[in-house]
């Protein structure tokens, strides 16, 4: 399994070609508590730069976008009553999609650990 | 160009206990702190909040007859306004809209008012208008907002002659040997003191009020979601220039007689309004699912219709939900008319609701 990250801190978790999606600590931080995400359902397809959400938090609306071309294959139902997993765990339980990855080669766009660590500061 | 933000004799004291700091009105402030904007808003409801204001303007009015001239410029009756009383009021302008919201006191020698940072700059000059009225802005004070259920306790820790004070009522007090001006009032809905600290002290008394256990520094983000649950507006979103006073459900701080002798400016269209109903009232707006409405979203009717829009919503910490309020035409108004609110082109049910949102606590 390899973790890749985009320039928007959403983190994508690959395992052969399905993912796991979600925002980054880094995110959930800045976004402050977390009351409500508005996301697509299973079926759904995007490409890499869609907008795929909206989290909305205390303070503000975010927008969540397509690391990569995929499919979602399951949205993590459990956020819609209890959005605050989101906060606390936004690279665990917090996870945002399943999906079937549509390009891997994608993937290259996107950075490794180190990189985004860099990114943040 | 951009002009450096300013800051407030606590600004040091926010980096200090961790606060997020941003641009407010040309003001660096604290948004929030470590608690968190939810956490910060649930101890004011269930304790006691400690909020830098000092931001706003502060200003001394002295002069033969004050009350009566500023009459001129706001509906409120100030001329028997008691010493040590305050009144809301608002700056009316020539169209019967609102150019600011403010608080006026009753100091005795003089009248003590509190603007909004963000419209200093017009109200001073605004008062300057009036003649034989010396106006001056305060510079040299902090102002800080203790709070929430248990202000009280807070602030008499260090001024037990707090005690004796209602709501709206205003008094010089001595805070750790300083003179401060002491206001039992706030924008939360809680029970609560607005306190003019001279610079110097600023941070002292402040650090001896934070000392206490039950409070708590708190943001302008907490103070934003406390403000919109008790259902008070905020200057720029749910009254402005084209707003009436009227349309904004205010007719409550125009006292009896301002309304049957008129004598400030837009008088003409508030009476009527008075005497006719509006075409549009301000209204509070409860989303029924879990999506919040922010300001600028369409309010629709059940054919899609365009009734109106939100001025100002959120997240409600206390409500534990999204609330809104807004302008909806008059005719769907009324308390339980259901409506839809365009969020993101999708129309989500809602419904008109009475505010506040959550109950007011002040000491009457």
């Amino acid at each position: 399994m390899t973790t890749y990250y985009s320039e928007e801190h959403e983190w994508i978790t690959v395992e052969g070609d399905t993912a796991t999606i979600g925002i980054t600590a880094h995110a959930a931080e800045a976004l402050g508590e977390i009351v409500f995400i508005e996301h697509k359902e299973a079926g759904d397809t995007f490409e890499q730069g869609d907008e795929i959400g909206v989290i909305e938090s205390v303070k503000a609306a975010s927008e969540i976008f397509a690391p990569v071309d995929a499919e979602v294959i399951e949205a993590n139902e459990a956020l819609a009553d209890n959005p605050a997993i989101l906060n606390e765990h936004p690279e665990g339980d917090g996870w945002i999609y399943k999906v079937k990855i549509g390009d891997a080669e994608q993937l290259t766009d996107l950075m490794d650990l180190k990189a985004y660590k860099e990114l943040i500061g | 160009m951009t002009n450096t933000p300013k800051r407030t004799p606590l600004y040091d004291l926010h980096v200090e206990l961790g606060g997020k700091m941003v641009d407010f009105a040309g003001w660096e402030m604290p948004v929030q702190y470590p608690m968190g904007v939810m956490g910060e808003h649930n101890q004011c409801r269930e304790k006691a909040a400690l909020f830098d204001v000092s931001h706003m303007g502060q200003v001394i009015l002295r002069g033969d007859d004050t009350a009566a001239k500023l009459e001129t410029l706001v509906p409120a009756a100030l001329t028997k306004l008691p010493v040590g009383k305050a009144r809301y009021t608002f700056f009316t302008n020539a169209d019967g809209g609102i150019m600011d919201d403010l608080i006026v006191a009753n100091a005795g020698d003089h009248l003590f008012v509190v603007v909004n940072a963000s419209m200093r700059h017009q109200d001073i000059p605004h008062m300057a208008t009036l003649p034989g009225v010396e106006v001056t802005e305060i510079f040299d004070h902090a102002l800080i907002a203790v709070q929430g259920p248990a202000a009280e306790d807070v602030v008499a820790s260090l001024c037990p002659a707090v005690r004796d004070m209602k709501f709206m009522e205003t008094a010089v007090v001595e805070i750790l040997g300083v003179t401060c001006r002491a206001s039992r009032l706030g924008y939360t809905g809680e029970d609560g003191f607005e306190i003019s600290i001279p610079d110097a002290d600023a941070v002292r008394i402040t650090r001896a009020l934070l000392v206490h256990d039950l409070c708590e520094p708190a943001g302008l983000g907490a103070r934003d979601s406390l403000r919109l649950e008790s259902g008070l507006c905020l200057y720029g979103n749910d009254i402005d220039n084209d707003t009436s006073p009227i349309e904004a459900s205010l007719l409550w701080a125009i006292q009896k007689r301002r309304r049957e002798e008129g004598g400030f400016p837009g008088a003409d269209r508030i009476l009527r309004e008075i005497a006719d109903g509006t075409s549009r009232k301000l209204v509070g707006i409860k989303p029924h699912g879990r999506a919040p409405a922010r300001q600028g979203v369409e309010v629709q009717n059940a054919d899609g219709e365009t009734i109106g829009s939100i001025t100002s919503g959120g997240y409600g910490p206390t409500v534990a939900g999204p609330i809104a309020m807004g302008y909806v035409a008059a005719e769907y108004a009324a308390t339980g008319t259901d409506v839809n609110l365009l969020v993101r082109g999708k129309p989500l049910p809602a419904t008109i609701v009475d505010m506040p949102f959550v109950p007011q606590n002040y000491k009457r």
